[in-house]
């Protein structure tokens, strides 16, 4: 079971990410921007940072890196893909999600736990999790605000799209309140918060998001 | 040659924090009567005979703007 991980010019999370894969009891393997070959791997996950420096739009310039034409391949073949933080804002540059993510409402920097609630627990990344289940994650992000037009949020609610919501005040100003969404056949999966940070009680506020690593695990294993 | 101008701005509908503390900003600056500030983001492109308007078109809406949150206009300045 292998779990590639990009690393862009910019990315600071795909330690974690790659550390979180390994808690799951999949192989990382490490995915590089410049590189179109995904190395025989199983699914993807595209992790947080600043790649290219959030130059021109958070994301904008990642999307139209090689690996990324291949991930958006592999996607539509149905590989499990998964966008934390800066990979969500990529996953909707490149037309994988719906929407975009905008400065949040305060133009504060949001760093904080935050708890969030389970929508959608059929997933690729979430069958592991109660339905309605609320989980502990931290949040930091400055462009997490989720915005799209009235259609597009009408079709996401009504098709179950949302996975994951905020509980409690919103963050920063998304509509919905919406912390993730996927795409239409569950297999690609965005969200702000980051899972990679909370597998651990020792390093995060829970072990919470180990339940996307495992579910992904185990929708390869059933495959 | 000619020098290209892409104009990218949020669309109405999206939330423009930015140009709202920046608008806010104003009165505390004396100066008074503004009544909003949209920001958005100027591009001056120098381009060769052979890019032709479509191109440009292309490049404003596939990567300069994202039309899910905003709006572009190419201008052609000489």
């Amino acid at each position: 079971m292998k779990i590639g991980v990009i690393t862009f010019p910019g990315t600071l999370d795909d330690v974690d990410a790659i550390r979180a894969a390994r808690y799951a009891d999949a192989e990382p393997v490490s995915l590089w921007h410049a590189d179109a070959d995904l190395h025989g791997v199983d699914a993807v996950i595209v992790p947080g940072g600043f790649s290219y420096g959030d130059y021109l739009r958070c994301g904008a310039i990642a999307r139209f890196a090689p690996v990324m034409s291949s991930v958006v391949d592999a996607a539509k073949g149905g590989m499990p893909v998964l966008g934390i933080c800066n990979g969500f804002q990529i996953l909707c540059e490149a037309g994988l999600l719906p929407g975009a993510l905008v400065r949040n409402q305060k133009l504060h920097f949001v760093c904080r736990d935050q708890w969030l609630r389970v929508e959608n627990n059929t997933t690729a990344w979430t069958t592991r999790f109660e339905p309605g289940a609320e989980v502990l994650i931290p949040l930091k992000s400055g462009e997490g605000s989720y915005v799209a037009d009235q259609a597009t949020l009408d079709e996401l609610e009504g098709e179950g799209r949302v996975v994951f919501r905020y509980v409690g005040e919103n963050p920063n100003g998304s509509r919905a309140d919406i912390a993730g969404v996927t795409s239409a056949n569950g297999r690609v999966v965005g969200l702000m918060p980051h899972p990679e940070h909370a597998i651990d009680a020792l390093t995060g506020p829970s072990d919470d998001g180990l339940g996307l690593f495992y579910s992904v695990v185990d929708s390869l294993v059933g495959a | 040659m000619a020098r290209v101008v892409v104009d990218v701005m949020p669309k109405p509908e999206i939330l423009d924090p930015q140009g709202q503390a920046v608008a806010g900003a104003l009165p505390r600056l004396g100066f008074t009567g503004v009544t909003e500030v949209r920001q958005g983001k100027h591009f001056e492109l120098e381009v060769d005979d052979t890019v032709d308007d479509d191109t440009l078109a292309k490049i404003a809406e596939g990567f300069l703007a994202n039309p899910v949150i905003e709006e572009w206009t190419v201008r052609r300045l000489s």
